[in-house]
C-alpha cells in the first residue's frame, strides 16, 4: 500500500487529471440522481395531503367550471367522507412574463381584498407585505389586491408561483358565477374503496372526468424520472468521453510503465504481485474521485438546492423556486453508480497490466 | 554450484528471424566465486545470465541449482528462486524513477510478506555501508552516477541472496566509479557469495578477484578457464 502510494504520486499531473475528470462525472450523474429522488419524493409527499380524487367536468375533451349541483350526488355515494368545490386558475402576468397559479383556499381565505403570494412572485416583481399587485380583470377592469402575507421559503416548491385569494376576488378577476367551480375535490374514508367510487362517479355524472391522487403523483414521477433521463442522456456523451479518456489513461500503459512492470518481475515480483499493485492503483483512484464526486453532489443538491442542474431539471418558466431539497437517497441508485464506475475503471487499469506483467523479465536486461 | 547441460536458447523460432542466441552450452560455475563471462556484443552473454537467474528458459537443456533442476519449474516457483537466491545489478542499473532511495531498494523485499519495519531497517543497514544515508529519500533521479550504482547494488542485497548477478556493470562508469564497482564485488566475494558477471571491460576481467573467465563467442563457450 506505500508502495502504491509513492507509485501513485510519481504521475500526479495524470493521476490528478484523472480523478478530476472521474469526480466530476460522478458528481453531474450522482446529483442529478440525488435531485430527480429527492424532489419526486417531495412532491409526493406534498400531495399526500391531497385529496384523494377531483372530479372535474368536460365538454368535447376539454376542461370547464363545474356546477356546484354536481356536490350533492356525489356525496350520496356510500365511502364519501366530504366533497367540495375548488377555485384555481391561472393568470399571465404580462410584466413579468409569468404564469401564477390562483387558488382560492379551503380555510383561512385571506381578507377581501387581500392576497397571500409565494416567494417567486415577490422576488420576480419586486412586491413585499403591504404592497399591492395590479391584475387585469376578464372584463378588462384593474384590480388592486394587497399583499397580507408572503409564503415562508420551506414552502416553495409548491408555493413558489402561489397566490391565494378570496373566493369574492377570484370572481372579480376572472368572472363566472357563484354556482359553478372549477372542480370538485372528494375525501373517501377507505382508499380501498376509491376505485368503486371513481366508477360510481363516474356512472352518476357522465359528463365528468375524474382524477385520483396517484395519477398525479405517476404524472409527477414520469415527470421528473423524463428530465432526469433527458439529463443522464445528455451525459451519455460526457460518459462516453470519460470512458475513452479512462482507457486511454488507464490502459495504454506507457513505455516507462511497461519498463516498471519488466524492473519489477526481473527483482522477483511475480505477476500476481503487479496486478495488485496495479489494482489498488486503480482502486484508490476511481474510489476516492467516486466518495469526492458522492459527497459533492451531496453538497451541491441538498446545500447548495442544486444550483447548477436547477435551471435545467425543474423546469419553471420565470419562477425558479428557491428551496433546500430535504436530503433523500436511493442508495440502490449509489450502488448502481458505483458499479457504472469503480468496477469498469478497476478492470480497465488490471487488463493491460496483467499483459505486461505476463511477459518475460528478461526484456529489462535488454534495455 | 550451478550446472548448465546443453543449454541452448533460440529466439523467433520457427521465424524467417530465428536466431541462436546460445548453443550447446554445458558448464558449471563454482559456488562463492567470482566468474566473468567475456565475449563481444552479441555473444550471449546477456542471454546466458538471464537463463541462469530464471528470468526466461532455455530452449533445450536443463539448468541445476544447488542439484535441483529448475528449468521445469513453474513460473511461480521460478519467480520465488529469482527473488530470494539472485541479486541484480543491470547494465541500465533499472532503478524506478519518481520513487526515493529507499523505495528502490525495499523493492525486491516486498513480496516476502515480511514486516515493513523489518525491510527497512535492512535497507537502511545496507544503505549506511554504501554510504548512502543521506540519499535515503531522495528521488533516484537526483542522485549522481556512482551513488546511482550504489543504490543498484544496495537493491540487489536487500533480500540477501547468494549469487550476486551483474550485467556489464562497469558499461556507464568511469575509471574511478569502474574500480569502486570492482571494490564492492571483492566484498561480496569475502561475504562468501557467488558473483557472476558479464563484462567486456578489462578492468573487471583482469581484476584479481576473478576466479574464473568464461569466453563466450556467437553463442558458444570458446575457452574455459579456472
Amino acid at each position: 500500500m506505500d508502495f502504491t502510494l509513492s507509485s501513485l504520486l510519481r504521475r500526479k499531473g495524470k493521476n490528478l487529471a484523472l480523478v478530476l475528470v472521474y469526480t466530476l462525472i460522478v458528481f453531474v450523474l450522482a446529483s442529478v440522481l440525488f435531485f430527480t429522488h429527492a424532489v419526486r419524493k417531495e412532491a409526493s409527499l406534498v400531495l399526500q395531503d391531497a385529496p384523494e380524487l377531483i372530479v372535474q367536468k368536460s365538454t368535447a375533451g376539454r376542461q370547464e367550471p363545474i356546477p356546484l349541483r354536481y356536490l350533492e350526488p356525489i356525496q350520496r355515494i356510500r365511502g364519501v367522507q366530504s366533497t367540495r368545490g375548488r377555485l384555481w386558475g391561472y393568470y399571465y402576468d404580462p410584466v413579468v412574463g409569468a404564469n401564477y397559479t390562483l387558488m382560492v383556499p379551503e380555510k383561512l381565505s385571506p381578507k377581501p381584498g387581500n392576497i397571500a403570494i409565494g416567494q417567486g412572485i415577490s422576488r420576480t416583481r419586486l412586491v413585499f407585505m403591504g404592497d399591492a399587485l395590479e391584475f387585469r380583470a376578464y372584463d378588462g377592469a384593474l384590480l388592486q389586491l394587497q399583499i397580507q402575507q408572503i409564503f415562508p421559503a420551506a414552502s416553495e416548491l409548491v408555493s413558489s408561483d402561489l397566490i391565494l385569494i378570496r373566493e369574492e376576488d377570484f370572481r372579480s378577476l376572472f368572472g363566472g358565477t357563484a354556482d359553478y367551480a372549477t372542480d370538485l375535490s372528494v375525501r373517501v374514508r377507505n382508499p380501498k374503496e376509491l376505485p368503486t367510487i371513481a366508477l360510481k362517479i363516474a356512472e352518476t355524472l357522465p359528463d365528468t372526468r375524474i382524477i385520483l391522487r396517484e395519477e398525479i403523483l405517476r404524472t409527477y414521477e414520469s415527470i421528473f424520472n423524463w428530465r432526469g433521463g433527458m439529463m443522464i442522456f445528455l451525459l451519455a456523451g460526457a460518459i462516453l468521453a470519460f470512458i475513452i479518456f479512462a482507457w486511454d489513461k488507464a490502459s495504454g500503459l506507457s513505455l516507462e510503465e511497461r519498463r516498471e512492470i519488466g524492473i519489477l518481475k526481473a527483482v522477483g515480483w511475480e505477476t500476481s504481485d503487479v496486478l495488485l499493485l496495479k489494482f489498488w492503483e486503480g482502486t484508490i483512484i476511481s474510489f476516492s474521485s467516486f466518495l469526492m464526486g458522492i459527497i459533492w453532489a451531496y453538497v451541491h443538491v441538498f446545500f447548495t438546492s442544486a444550483a447548477l442542474l436547477a435551471p435545467a431539471l425543474k423546469g419553471w418558466a420565470v419562477l425558479y423556486p428557491e428551496f433546500k431539497l430535504t436530503p433523500f437517497i436511493d442508495f440502490s441508485q449509489v450502488a448502481t453508480l458505483f458499479f457504472l464506475t469503480v468496477v469498469p475503471y478497476t478492470v480497465a487499469t488490471i487488463i493491460p497490466s496483467w499483459r505486461a506483467a505476463t511477459i518475460d523479465p528478461d526484456s529489462v536486461m535488454r534495455t | 554450484m550451478i550446472e548448465l547441460k546443453a543449454i541452448r536458447k533460440i529466439f523467433n523460432q520457427g521465424q524467417p528471424n530465428e536466431f541462436a542466441a546460445l548453443q550447446e552450452v554445458t558448464l558449471e560455475i563454482e559456488p562463492e566465486k567470482v566468474t566473468v563471462f567475456k565475449g563481444p556484443s552479441g555473444s550471449g552473454k546477456t542471454t546466458l545470465l538471464s537463463l541462469i537467474a530464471c528470468m526466461a528458459r532455455p530452449t533445450s537443456g536443463r539448468i541445476f541449482l544447488s542439484g535441483r533442476e529448475i528449468t521445469s519449474l513453474p513460473e511461480r516457483f521460478l519467480t520465488e528462486i529469482r527473488r530470494k537466491t539472485f541479486g541484480f545489478i543491470f547494465q541500465q542499473l533499472n532503478l524506478i524513477k519518481g520513487i526515493t532511495v529507499l523505495e528502490n531498494i525495499m523493492l525486491p523485499a516486498y513480496p516476502n510478506g515480511e514486516k515493513f519495519s523489518a525491510v527497512k531497517n535492512r535497507a537502511m543497514r545496507l544503505l549506511e555501508v554504501l554510504e548512502l544515508t543521506p540519499k535515503a529519500n531522495s528521488k533516484i533521479e537526483w542522485l549522481s552516477g556512482g551513488e546511482a550504482q550504489r543504490t543498484a547494488v544496495a537493491r540487489a542485497l536487500i533480500n540477501n541472496p547468494a549469487v550476486i548477478i551483474a550485467d556489464e556493470p562497469t558499461a556507464h562508469l568511469d575509471t574511478k566509479l569502474s574500480m569502486e564497482l570492482v571494490g564492492t564485488l571483492a566484498k561480496f566475494k569475502e561475504d562468501q557469495k557467488t558473483v557472476l558477471i558479464a563484462s567486456h571491460d578489462p578492468l573487471v576481467y583482469e581484476s584479481k578477484i576473478v576466479d574464473g573467465v568464461i569466453h563466450l563467442r556467437d553463442g558458444k563457450i570458446e575457452r574455459p578457464s579456472t
